[in-house]
């Protein structure tokens, strides 16, 4: 079927002066984390100052990157190909999430008001080592750095999270804790009482208490309501921060690239993110497709390389004047590029179904590599390679 | 009836709860299914649960999304039979209310004013404790008490003093969150027995841990023969293992056969093949190809030899961690059946 897939253009989008915040999102496996890292790259030698900022524990950026750790604060990425002329820099860092949340206690609290809450088990629980705390400080450190005004481009590698979209829905969902009605009725017993709402809550209020109290223990819920009174007083700050975010990705200088690769699941998931995106009105830039075998000899058919394939194993067998060893070979290298050719036809058949059904989406591809891209050379092949693979493909618009 | 399956040597007898992680997109559900399978021949029975909320179980097995209730999705070759649960948070925390604490109204007024949306999605840790805590049930459950939703008299029936019935399931197959997060989740109750000290949540927390750091659990880890999966698999591992948590067998997915013998191999990954000899034997096939041909299927034999001898490397630091290796094969497949195929490659090699 001959569809017109219409072509996100990387190159424009990582040098574009207008972007100022890309980010990558997508299923786990699918090279995100990669792809973020080499869009960095890309950005920074073309002149631009670029921070890429990434949540994964496995802290495989600081692997692709080589870099021995990453901290709470960008580092600088040695080895860049810059000039005079365009003198760009790389900055990584890895999300600390606790340090971030301790950070934002700091900043908002009175010193002993912060002592008290950093020192509180629920929250060193809260901080440290919970899931969920990721998302809103993922949203939080891109808050800062957007804030700092120290970068043109800051490109974010989302979390693995459980549900795909966490990092979206975290600051909004805090937003709407911070007013809910749980928050006050949790503040009561620890404040003096005698306020207005109480009364008028006190009918749920005994019930719910007398559960949590039941189920978590006198001890727990003491320290839960001791860190709530603690952070009442930074709770305002946190409402503004996370509808500031909120905003932020929304904002014009924000694109959201989807990466997927062409397997099921990860396409599966991509649509999800797609829909899920544009349902949301969120500045969608457009889908990478990472990973892409493509056949190097695209005039032999697989059938045909098969069947001389099985041709040479016979000759090799019976005619004596064949080389057996370069046959034997060139079998092997036959019955490899049918299985090349295979994969091709499969994963050309699942992107086609995926363009088809999501015609509105720009799309860039990049190649699978034989080795894993795991150094600054590396990364800069796979920016190459998604950026030649658009030229390629708005040079000769829906050609096939 | 399971002869077979009965004098078989398998790796996990005894082991009544299997927890499977893998790194994203390495096929940990389909492997989870899969182990439900092999683990149900012999007419016996297992529940596979997923709690990540997406439904892949429905989508594995071609059928309408799954409620919050066991419901069955396959069948095993010789009549065993495999149920599956997702498992949902708010559902399980009401459930959990109700069970214990009898809290019919009081649950729908915690939902009133946010509680539960605290609880299963902002307060840490809770959601997954739930979800522990939910498999845990459903390991221990006995056949004499009503199935999950009703289970209020789960509690009493585990009074009686007689034998104690047969499990209701013979295993759980837990479709895991990723290995980035597999020790933190399975570690989640010793964190919450921590947090509360006294009371039923601690009571259940720490009855959870003894039942995960049991032998009646192993944890599989799902990779492909790929750098960074094996990476971070070699990462849970060791991090499993700092927790004293049980580690199972790993689940090499999606594996190739080489296509060239093995001297060639390594001449095409050295990049040493004769091209001219290559021309020649295609020619004699029939095929005439320029330079530009022979020299691109020659860089697909390289990459492939690199492709093969990557995997070599890679394999052998998994075998390092001296734990069993299962080698599943790409299949080209991807309806139900495929399954069968790797739910009986799995039987054949041990890991049920």
């Amino acid at each position: 079927m001959a569809i017109d897939v219409k072509n996100l253009d990387i190159e424009a989008l990582v040098t574009d002066p207008a972007t100022r915040i890309i980010v990558c999102c997508g299923s786990g496996g699918v090279g995100k984390t990669t792809l973020a890292a080499a869009l960095g790259v890309r950005a920074a030698e073309s002149g631009r100052r670029v921070v890429t900022l990434t949540i994964d524990p496995a802290k495989r950026l600081a692997q692709a990157l080589g870099l021995t750790a990453l901290d709470n604060t960008p580092r600088k990425v040695a080895g860049l190909k810059t000039t005079k002329n365009s003198p760009g820099e790389l900055h990584a860092m890895m999300l600390d999430m606790k340090r971030t949340f301790d950070e934002i206690v700091e900043a908002h609290a009175s010193s002993a008001k912060a002592a008290q809450i950093l020192a509180n088990p629920f929250y060193q629980s809260l901080s440290s080592s919970f899931a969920g705390t990721q998302e809103y400080m993922a949203m939080e450190k891109l808050g800062q750095l957007s804030k700092s005004g120290r970068w043109d481009l800051i490109v974010v590698d989302t979390p693995p999270s459980r549900s795909a979209l966490d990092f979206l829905d975290a600051p909004r969902r805090l937003a709407r804790f911070l007013d809910g009605r749980f928050i006050r009725m949790l503040l009561v017993p620890a404040k003096a009482g005698g306020r207005g709402y109480v009364k008028v809550m006190q009918a749920g209020l005994g019930l719910v208490t007398g559960a949590m109290t039941k189920l978590l223990g006198a001890q727990l819920l003491t320290d839960v309501q001791t860190f709530v009174a603690a952070m009442d007083t930074m709770f305002g700050g946190l409402r503004e921060r996370a509808d500031a975010t909120a905003k932020l990705l929304r904002a014009p200088g924000t694109a959201f690239v989807v990466v997927a690769a062409p397997e099921p699941d990860a396409l599966r998931e991509a649509s999800y993110f797609v829909e899920r995106l544009v349902d949301d009105d969120m500045p969608l830039a457009g889908v990478v497709m990472n990973r892409v075998h493509r056949t190097l000899a695209p005039d032999l058919s697989g059938e045909r390389a098969l069947a001389v394939a099985e041709q040479l194993d016979a000759d090799a067998r019976g005619d004596d004047l064949l080389d057996l060893s370069a046959a034997e070979l060139t079998a092997g290298i036959l019955r490899v590029h049918a299985q090349r050719m295979r994969l091709h036809a499969l994963e050309e058949k699942r992107l086609t179904g995926f363009a088809l059904t999501h015609q509105k989406v720009r799309i860039a591809s990049a190649p699978a590599f034989a080795d894993d891209v795991h150094d600054l050379g590396g990364l800069r092949d796979l920016a190459t390679a998604l950026c030649e693979d658009s030229q390629r493909r708005s040079g000769q618009p829906a050609a096939e | 009836m399971s002869s077979d399956a009965a004098s078989r040597d398998r790796d996990w007898e005894g082991v009544r709860l299997h927890v499977v992680t893998g790194k994203g997109g390495a096929g940990k559900t389909t492997v989870a299914a899969a182990l439900a399978l092999a683990l149900a021949a012999g007419g016996r029975r297992t529940l596979l649960v997923e709690c990540e909320g997406r439904q892949g179980l429905a989508k594995l097995f071609d059928a309408p999304p799954l409620p919050y209730a066991e419901r069955r999705v396959a069948v095993a070759p010789d009549g065993g039979m495999v149920y599956g649960l997702a498992i949902d948070p708010e559902e399980a925390l009401l459930e959990y209310l109700d069970l214990y604490y009898h809290l019919g109204r009081a649950g729908r007024a915690l939902r009133r004013i946010g509680a539960i949306d605290f609880a299963t999605t902002i307060a840490p840790g809770v959601r997954d404790v739930l979800l522990t805590g939910k498999v845990y049930e459903a390991t221990r459950r006995r056949a004499s008490s009503r199935p999950a939703r009703t289970a209020a008299a789960s509690a009493a029936a585990r009074h009686s003093e007689n034998e104690p019935d047969p499990y209701v399931y013979d295993a759980v197959v837990l479709d895991a969150p990723p290995t980035g997060r597999i020790a933190r989740f399975l570690n989640v109750n010793s964190e919450v027995s921590a947090l509360a000290r006294v009371g039923p949540v601690n009571k259940q927390a720490e009855s959870i841990m003894r039942l995960i750091r049991s032998a009646q659990t192993v944890v599989h880890l799902v990779t492909l023969l790929e750098e960074m999966p094996v990476q971070e698999t070699l990462d849970g591992v060791e991090e499993l293992r700092g927790f004293d948590l049980p580690v199972g067998g790993i689940v090499v997915n999606r594996t190739h056969e080489p296509l060239l013998p093995a001297a060639d191999l390594r001449a095409a990954g050295a990049g040493r093949l004769d091209e001219a000899a290559i021309r020649k034997a295609l020619e004699t096939g029939g095929i005439i190809a320029d330079d530009a041909t022979t020299t691109a299927l020659c860089r697909e034999a390289s990459d492939h030899a690199k492709q093969v001898s990557g995997e070599r490397k890679l394999r052998a630091r998994l075998k390092a961690t001296g734990r069993p290796l299962y080698q599943l094969a790409d299949l080209d497949t991807f309806d139900i059946s495929r399954l069968y195929t790797l739910a009986a490659e799995l039987a054949r090699q041990g890991a049920a």
